[in-house]
């Protein structure tokens, strides 16, 4: 699924990474432990409601490059500016984790396990 | 090559640079993608652990040819007892540190399960140091 389509299916506000639209996501995990995230071996798109440069720190350090921020939480410029620096998406959605998860899944998007 | 950084405790906003700056040295290197995750995510759980837990200390990082060495080594209360802190979900973080996503007892088993060699030694009331070693 484009990334995109997936701005569109969560009436999400693209934060960052306007230029990365057109790629492709199969998966995704959803946590806000990053304590979980710092144990994926691969690779997914990042559904979080952990709203922190931590959170962009921490996809860093564990290779994730493309974060959706749900429950209308607000970006800061500290999370922006190290997110331009290691070229990544970051959406924002005013969804529940619940719902952004539900709508993705249902839309075809792969859990890792 | 050597690099040394200092850790202040309490200080979130900065956890992870020393991470981030080896993690650009190594990938400036050519060193497999997988082996440089595996280095940047142990350390930075070590840096996490420092800032945490103790009352700040120095990461010290020696990159070889074949290998990483590094060291964290922190001013701090000290782990009573090791094999306990080795255990997945033993925590004794505070509120704040798990408001930043951590201190769910997954820092010193993660770090294990991306390194070569660990070497944790600590003494109460004075620090703990964790030496892990990654071979490329």
């Amino acid at each position: 699924m484009k990334l995109r389509e997936i701005v569109k299916l969560l009436d999400a506000k693209v934060c960052i990474g306007e230029g990365r639209l057109d790629e492709d996501v199969e998966h995704a995990f959803a946590s806000d432990l990053m304590s979980d995230v710092l144990t994926l071996k691969d690779t997914p798109m990042l559904i979080t409601g952990l709203c922190n440069v931590q959170t962009i720190r921490t996809c860093d350090m564990a290779t994730l490059d493309i974060i959706i921020i749900v429950r209308n939480k607000k970006v800061t410029e500290d999370m922006l500016e190290l997110a331009e620096d290691n070229d990544m998406v970051i959406l924002s959605c005013s969804y529940s984790m619940f719902k952004t998860c539900g709508l993705l899944y249902q839309a075809g998007i792969q859990p890792l396990f | 090559m050597h690099q040394e950084y200092t850790v202040i405790e309490g200080d979130f906003v900065n956890a992870g640079k020393a991470s981030s700056s080896v993690k650009k040295t190594l990938k400036q290197m050519n060193v497999e993608p997988s082996k440089i995750k595996r280095v940047v995510v142990a350390l930075y759980e070590a840096e996490v652990n420092a800032i945490a837990h103790a009352y700040g200390g120095k990461v010290l990082v020696d990159i070889d040819s074949d290998k990483i060495k590094m060291v964290v080594a922190d001013k701090g209360p000290g782990i009573p007892d090791i094999a306990l802190a080795m255990q997945e979900g033993y925590s004794t973080a505070r509120p704040e540190v798990r408001d930043m996503g951590f201190g769910a007892g997954m820092g010193l088993p993660n770090m294990q399960k991306n390194v070569d060699k660990l070497n944790v030694i600590s003494e109460v009331g004075v620090g703990t140091t964790v030496e892990m070693e990654v071979n490329f």
